[in-house]
């Protein structure tokens, strides 16, 4: 598949999980593929960093469903904070493990699982669809019952992947992503590189293998695609580049520039923009 | 007499938060608290369990800001902490925007949730690690801004928002201490709000009251906070921070 044959998959309206963290290994190339799709009306889920922000900015989305949403080294998501402060887009904001137990939730077909997280915090008061259970053994506890947050589809980005969609993370953390794909009725993968199936064990153990075709529903190879974020071991995130978005999205005459001169065309125009900005900074 | 700095007798407050801690996973955010886990553990914790901020736990005392040489102990992606989180066996060192007289932390937003003046980082993990085991905070720079009278989004559950959500919530929930760079908090059990337990060398009791919004207990026995030892010291001048990065954090 290619990034314009998942966002063919994609409706507006739907709701979408991302997978990494942060500025880690994001599908990035396939959040592109969005900003250039006429898709709108998203509910975003993601543990989120310049994904949710960009595609807030891009004005595609609704609602986000987050715990965070940062850029690591830059600690907050200028076109997110834009996005909020506006009011341009509505939240349904969990604790983090809370968002992990709602997608393991819709991902074993349960319609909540119970947590202590959220108890006595104010999510609990900004999100008044959340109810508590009791304990039916009688400790005489109640606990949230976080919802399930079934997703219409991931997107998720990692170091390899066969064409069967058998997928392959080196680097040192899987992070939520076969969370996200159990959770979603169809899950897309891009990956640094498609490699026979027999290649994937070779140098590597099994144990890397964490998405499985059973969850997988199209795979996209795309070299460099969570760039600006990191996909260790293959490369780290770009630094320099991510504050070059950090610093043009703090105004959204700021950001509309950064859009034209890097979002605007191709992945493939992207990539070399973003090569031409490795060798200004260089020179 | 001691020579050291406001920065380094934070440090140090910061590693005595986590004194008789025992076997458990030190989580701490910001330089100055990063420096005191690892200073615990150099010394009087050596059963401390620390991160590489990534996915390991690492053994040894490297410098803030620098990479851990190791070695790696153990696998510990953000999963496992989550788990680790609602098992129990740790205890966090955060950063509060806004902290109120019960210890309710605000990390989320400033304003109105619905529409922020000043959107933050988000909640976090902070509603659970409040519920599920020990937490601590560091305030860099303590003002009535920070400690604030009544915080804009409860993400870390203070004690009388952990005690009006029942039993669930009060099970696990522990405040530690707060430090900040003008003193050190712990929590009145009866009442649950924030008292000065010892105030740093050179501040006067009534700089720490006035940079509350709010009125704080005092501990019968208000004490000076402790200095240093001269390996403390040594340790925190040439081994965990020899680039003097906590300056920037504690300029005094």
């Amino acid at each position: 598949m290619s990034e314009t044959d998942v966002i063919d998959k994609l409706e507006s309206g739907m709701t979408i999980g991302i997978g990494g963290w942060g500025s880690r290994r994001k599908p990035m190339s396939l959040v592109r593929a969005i900003l250039r799709s006429d898709l709108t009306d998203l509910t975003l889920v993601s543990y989120g960093g310049a994904d949710i922000g960009m595609l807030c900015a891009a004005g595609k989305v609704s609602r986000v469903v987050f715990g965070f949403v940062t850029l690591d080294s830059v600690a907050l998501e200028p076109n997110f904070r834009r996005a909020r402060e506006s009011g341009a887009v509505a939240v349904s904001e969990y604790d983090e493990g809370m968002l992990q137990w709602g997608l393991y939730a819709a991902g074993i077909k349960l319609p909540y699982l119970p947590t202590r997280a959220g108890l006595g915090s104010s999510v609990m008061d900004v999100n008044p669809r959340l109810q508590t259970v009791g304990d039916p053994y009688g400790s005489g506890e109640e606990f949230v019952a976080m919802p399930a947050i079934p997703l219409d589809a991931a997107l998720v980005h990692v170091n390899r992947a066969d064409r069967h969609g058998n997928g392959q993370v080196l680097g040192p953390d899987p992070y939520f992503d076969d969370v996200f794909a159990l959770a979603a009725e169809k899950t897309y993968l891009s990956c640094e590189r498609v490699v026979p199936t027999d290649e994937l064990t070779k140098e590597s153990p099994s144990s890397t293998l964490i998405l499985r075709r059973l969850q997988v529903d199209g795979v996209v190879e795309a070299p460099n695609g969570a760039h600006f974020t990191s996909c260790q071991p293959d490369y780290d995130c770009d630094e320099p580049f991510l504050r070059r978005y950090a610093a043009a999205s703090k105004t959204a005459e700021g950001w509309e520039d950064f859009r034209q001169t890097y979002l605007a065309g191709t992945e493939e125009d992207y990539q070399r923009a973003v090569a031409r900005f490795r060798e200004e900074g260089a020179a | 007499m001691s020579d050291a700095t406001r920065a380094e007798v934070c440090a140090v407050a910061c590693a005595d938060a986590f004194r008789d801690n025992g076997e458990i996973l030190a989580s701490a955010f910001g330089t100055i608290p990063a420096i005191g886990v690892r200073l615990a553990r150099a010394t009087f914790a050596p059963d401390l369990v620390l991160t590489d901020g990534e996915a390991h736990m690492v053994q040894g005392s490297w410098a803030v800001g620098a990479r851990p040489p190791g070695p790696v102990e153990s696998w510990s992606p953000f999963r496992s902490i989550f788990d680790l989180v609602w098992n129990g066996k740790r205890h966090i060192m955060m950063i509060p925007t806004q902290i109120d007289r019960f210890g309710n932390v605000n990390i989320s937003a400033i304003g109105d949730h619905a529409r922020p003046k000043v959107q933050l980082v988000g909640v976090r993990g902070a509603p659970g690690n409040t519920v599920y085991h020990p937490t601590s905070y560091w305030v860099p720079r303590q003002s009535s801004r920070v400690f604030t009278d009544k915080v804009d989004v409860i993400c870390g559950v203070g004690t009388d928002s952990a005690r009006r959500a029942g039993a669930g919530a009060t099970r696990f929930h522990e405040l530690r201490r707060v430090v900040t760079d003008l003193a050190v908090f712990d929590f009145d059990p009866d009442s649950g709000r924030m008292r000065v337990r010892s105030v740093h060398p050179g501040v006067a009791p009534e700089d720490v009251q006035d940079a509350s919004a709010f009125e704080l207990l005092v501990a019968d026995e208000l004490t000076e906070t402790r200095t240093p030892t001269s390996e403390e010291l040594a340790l925190i001048r040439e081994q965990l921070d020899p680039h003097n990065l906590r300056a920037a954090e504690v300029d005094a």
